[in-house]
């Protein structure tokens, strides 16, 4: 890698950054307002027209609280968890082709030709976070949160992981600028691969720890899950990553399913500037839509009971995930030997 | 007494009929009107009877209508009223009000708002108004005086009107002071 390509790939990660860091600020924003529209209610509405800075005011809350440390804590553990936590929801953005090109630079900043297992890693590093956080705090409350997260989490990266191989088997590729290419030619991989984005969505709930799959969380049972002993910017830590980790999933629900950047009359990669950050702009209209059914979903479902969660990913999905590929691999296979 | 379990049909057991449903709950709401009352801006409309804060009144004529009889005083259970009365002298001006008194405050952080000051009153010139969030940055901001009281009692329709009567008795035997 020369300099100069070390600068720019430095320039888009600062870009991707400071672009995500916003977004989870607003989806929580607007995770506020929509909650409260649909329980009638008005949200935040007051600092700056129709509440528009109140994520500021958010932040400067969080930064300005108490750093709370309890004095039963595993301090060392207690401190990284919350850094555990927040970094891998920021990585998995990394393969993550946003646009189709800007210039002559691809828009994505790691174009790794094993592209969705990096990711599929990254987020399984995630869980040691919550694990760590439920250890550390040494109270019941985080400690169950913590052992609930990691067997949802471990549960469903199976079913997550299985759901897209199909979309692997008919592309032919892990990379995912390979996976865009693909449905520019052949048209979106929702059309091929329905059950997959299923299987996939409804998993991508449980990975982020959403409803109706909060269990680590469930404020009813645990009172906060495994942020309990947080405050702070530590537990602001933990949120931003949660909502990191749901802009990471919409963004691959988006690539994996909904052809990226592209829409169904713009398929061409941009010729200019203006078109590639046209590109770009599509590709986050697509995950703010998903972005909006996580948060509309919270309150359309109740919480899972814990056994049936299980019966979900095990008996349900794993199952069927292996089937579906099963069906796609026959399939395929039928075609080559026709051809 | 044991109740069965509905048997759920397949489609059911999917699960989707729920969604569904949450899905038409969720969005009649979030288009419906919404409940919210925007606080300082948009007030509830306070009952009559409401016992909000004690101010004092003028009468029509622009008298202080109280006389320093200092029973708010007595009678009030967190002692937050504290009247000075005028003296023997009286305070010149102010028509021929007795005993107007000459320093009348309220002690906001005291009061309970339980109205006794105002049943007691013999001369009406004290009322529970409507007030109901009274803010201050201090202690002593709290502590409201005769200016203010009055000020924010404005004036109470006084259909006796004693001191219009009292002034025209005075006049006819002379004695206008």
């Amino acid at each position: 890698m020369t300099l100069e390509e070390f600068g720019i790939n430095l320039f888009k990660v600062v870009c991707v950054f400071s672009l995500v860091m916003p977004m989870i600020a607003y989806s929580v924003m607007a995770e506020r307002r929509i909650s409260a529209f649909i329980q009638d209610r008005i949200g935040p509405n007051r600092v700056g027209w129709q509440g528009i800075l109140q994520p500021l005011a958010d932040g400067l809350k969080a930064i300005l609280k108490e750093d709370f440390t309890p004095a039963y804590v595993r301090t060392a553990y207690f401190w990284l968890a919350p850094a555990i936590t927040f970094i891998p929801a920021f990585m998995t953005m990394a393969v993550i082709p946003f646009g189709s090109t800007i210039g002559h630079q691809k828009a994505v900043i790691a174009d790794l030709n094993v592209g969705v297992l990096y990711s599929f890693g990254i987020v399984s590093l995630g869980v040691y976070g919550i694990v760590l956080a439920g250890y550390a705090s040494n109270s019941k409350y985080p400690f169950l949160g913590g052992i609930r997260s990691s067997a949802q989490m471990i549960s469903y990266e199976i079913a997550m992981g299985m759901a897209v191989i199909p979309v692997f088997m008919l592309v032919g590729d892990l990379n995912l600028s390979k996976v865009i290419d693909f449905q520019r030619t052949h048209g979106w991989l929702i059309m091929y691969a329905p059950l997959s984005f299923f299987m996939f969505l409804i998993s991508a709930f449980a990975e982020t720890n959403r409803l109706p799959f909060d269990l680590p969380e469930s404020e009813t049972e645990l009172v906060a899950g495994y942020n309990t002993e947080y405050s702070s910017m530590k537990f602001a830590m933990f949120f931003m990553g949660e909502y990191a980790n749901m802009i990471a999933a919409s963004a691959m629900m988006v690539t994996l399913f909904f052809g990226g950047w592209m829409l169904p009359w713009i398929t061409e990669p941009a010729s200019s500037i203006a078109a590639g950050f046209l590109h770009i702009g599509i590709f986050l209209g697509k995950m703010m839509f998903f972005m909006g059914v996580f948060i509309w979903v919270r309150w359309m479902l109740p919480r899972f009971r814990y056994d049936q969660l299980m019966d979900l990913g095990w008996r349900r999905f794993v199952p069927l995930a292996l089937a579906n590929v099963l069906v796609y691999a026959v399939a395929l296979w039928a075609r080559a030997l026709m051809k | 007494m044991i109740v069965d379990r509905k048997k759920l049909s397949f489609w059911e057991r999917l699960y989707i009929p729920a969604i569904l449903g949450g899905l038409r709950v969720t969005v009649k709401h979030f288009f419906s009107k919404k409940v919210t009352m925007q606080y300082p801006e948009e007030r509830w409309t306070v009952p009559e009877g409401y016992r909000g804060a004690p101010y004092l009144v003028k009468d029509q004529e622009g008298r202080t209508k109280c006389v320093s009889c200092q029973l708010c005083e007595f009678v009030c259970p967190p002692k937050a009223i504290r009247i000075t009365p005028p003296g023997p002298q009286g305070i010149p001006g102010v028509g021929n009000v007795e005993k107007g008194p000459s320093e009348f405050e309220i002690n906001m952080l005291r009061c309970i708002f339980c109205g006794f000051c105002q049943e007691v009153c013999p001369e009406e010139a004290i009322f529970l108004m409507k007030d109901y969030s009274l803010t201050g940055l201090t202690r002593k901001a709290m502590i409201y005086d005769k200016e203010k009281l009055l000020a924010l009692g404005g004036v109470h329709n006084d259909t006796i009107n004693k001191w219009g009567r009292k002034a025209e008795e005075a006049k006819e035997q002379g004695m206008l002071p």
